[in-house]
């Protein structure tokens, strides 16, 4: 029989340390679906998201019962559009339009894949995609949007960044009544993985199957309650302790991952290795930093802290699951991390500092609020600081910054649920204007003379 | 399928009798029983077969629950498979 204080253990982490699977993903290849015809085009792809993602929603729910475990999303991720739009041409707002009416009809609540990749140039199809995704985001409800402008074999696409620090900036302006959501919902991407079960930078890569189920799971409350009973020891047995608990919370997100795509009859993809804090009190990556011995988090110590985490939580999680990938590692998202939220309302976490904290970790500049009067070179510029970050250190890193439309230092967006609120942070407003405006492709970065 | 019934709380006459009670009830039949009372606190951590109420597990899990807050013990169920996958490699 098992172990009492296993049993114990485990049902402490779900009662009250809040361990969760974050995420059950489908992601669904588009690519049968692009017809030289829009409004063709368009029906395939409503047709094919709702017979492959029909029974989503129910297998969850029922998963979520028989083993007790809180399942909080199911999502779908498709095939980048910009390559469907590429084929049929016209409006390309009847994708989203499409997309969002089939992520209704499924009891989703976000769909990710109105992408584009142009890491090295652009289709007049992934151009018109881009410019519509403004009036996508703004017009839709559930779907997200991304745009991978650099990697690590083909360097940074200068003229996308450009792009894209005005689309983040109009995207601000379209849905300034309803505190800017629609730019937490646009990520831009440096070496964007093909199989990321998590929103708003979730695409069903073209190197993917036909149909496929990844799992994303959580707990930055398990971790930082077990770091906080380890008690005053060396770093080498925090680091011990992360890596056994981030293989017990990924066994979790592997059975659950096995059990939905036996279920659906759709293959297992990937476990998608991760810390995602939410705004819940003791659900915060930023906490566990701190319980690492921290004052708080954003003061020197955090990148190295952070390293740790993110190091420790891969080694256990790869143990603990037959199949791994997507952006596994810790997520810093500020305005969905209580820890964080109150760092950067004390001044103590600032824009250089989470940069710096890019380096070490999953993802990158996540859920940051900036000032309204931010330019759009100045977005554009710190998407290529974050993109030239990824690209040298052959990661995955990305962008997701929430320019606050008429508003400044001291005040605060609050978007509510996952996505939570925080305060506006500060900018350096030095212009790197000439620097954007040159465009071109910043080279890709040698693979020998590592120093 | 098996399930583990974990009841944790101050201990009081006939905890034991009214879970199994309820476990009859259900034709959920007990294939194991440990438990331990630590100073007036009293831990038990029962095996099941859930074979009868496969359909409704989460009902049954939920029954359990109300006994719980009934008696004033934390009740809960969960399927056995979460415990093996994630303290045995």
């Amino acid at each position: 029989m098992l172990n009492v204080s296993d049993i114990l253990e485990t049902i402490k982490m779900i009662q009250q340390e809040n361990l969760d699977i974050r995420t059950i993903t489908m992601g669904i290849s588009l690519l049968d679906c692009a017809d030289g015809d829009i409004d063709r085009s368009c029906a395939k792809v409503y047709e094919k998201i709702c017979r492959k993602a029909k029974n989503l929603v129910t297998v969850g729910e029922a998963i979520e019962r028989k083993y007790g475990i809180p399942i909080i999303n199911k999502r779908i991720s498709v095939t980048p559009i910009g390559l469907i739009a590429g084929s049929s041409g016209g409006d390309v707002i009847k994708y989203a339009k499409a997309l969002d009416k089939a992520a209704t009809e499924m009891g989703v609540n976000f769909l990710g894949g109105y992408s584009a990749l142009v890491q090295k140039g652009m289709t007049a199809g992934e151009k018109a995609l881009i410019d519509s995704i403004p009036q996508a985001l703004a017009e839709t409800e559930r779907v997200c949007s991304s745009v991978n402008i650099g990697s690590s074999k083909a360097g940074i696409n200068l003229d996308a960044v450009k792009l894209m620090g005005q689309i983040v900036k109009k995207t601000a302006e379209l849905t300034a009544d309803s505190d800017c959501i629609g730019c937490a919902k646009l990520v831009v991407f440096c070496n964007a993985p093909d199989d990321n079960p998590f929103m708003a930078g979730a695409f069903h890569g073209v190197g993917e199957g036909d149909c496929v189920i990844n799992v994303g799971v959580s707990g930055p409350g398990v971790v930082r309650a077990a770091v906080e009973k380890a008690g005053d020891c060396t770093i080498s047995e925090i680091a011990d302790i992360i890596k056994k608990t981030a293989f017990k919370i990924t066994r979790m997100g592997q059975l659950v991952a096995v059990e939905a795509s036996e279920r659906l009859g759709v293959p297992f993809g990937i476990v998608d290795l991760s810390l995602a804090p939410t705004p819940a009190v003791g659900d915060s990556v930023a906490y566990i930093l701190e319980e690492m011995g921290l004052e708080v988090c954003g003061g020197h110590g955090t990148t190295a802290t952070l390293a740790i985490l993110n190091d420790a939580v891969k080694k256990g999680g790869v143990m603990a699951s037959s199949r791994v990938g997507g952006l596994s590692g810790a997520f810093i998202p500020v305005t969905e991390d209580a820890g964080m939220i109150k760092a950067a309302r004390c001044g103590a976490l600032s824009l250089e500092k989470l940069e710096a904290m890019t380096a070490v970790c999953s993802v990158g500049l996540d859920m940051i609020v900036l000032p309204g009067d931010t330019t759009a070179e100045i977005i554009a510029a710190i998407i290529a600081d974050e993109a030239a970050i990824g690209m040298v250190n052959f990661k995955t890193t990305a962008v997701r910054v929430i320019p606050a439309v008429g508003k400044s230092i001291g005040e605060e967006l609050t978007f509510g649920g996952l996505l939570g609120g925080g305060p506006v942070m500060k900018v350096n407003y030095a212009s790197p204007n000439r620097f954007i405006n040159r465009g071109g492709q910043i080279p890709a970065p040698l693979h020998s003379l590592k120093n | 399928m098996r399930a583990v019934i974990t009841v944790i709380g101050k201990d009081t006459v006939g905890i034991l009798a009214r879970v199994s009670a309820l476990c009859a009830d259900n034709d959920v039949n007990i294939l194991d029983v440990t438990q331990s009372v630590l100073q007036d606190m009293f831990a038990m951590v029962t095996l099941v077969d859930v074979a009868a109420v496969d359909d409704d597990f989460a009902a049954f899990a939920e029954q359990m629950k109300v006994l719980g807050e009934k008696e004033g013990l934390v009740i809960h169920v969960m399927h056995e498979e979460i415990f093996n996958s994630m303290h045995r490699i």
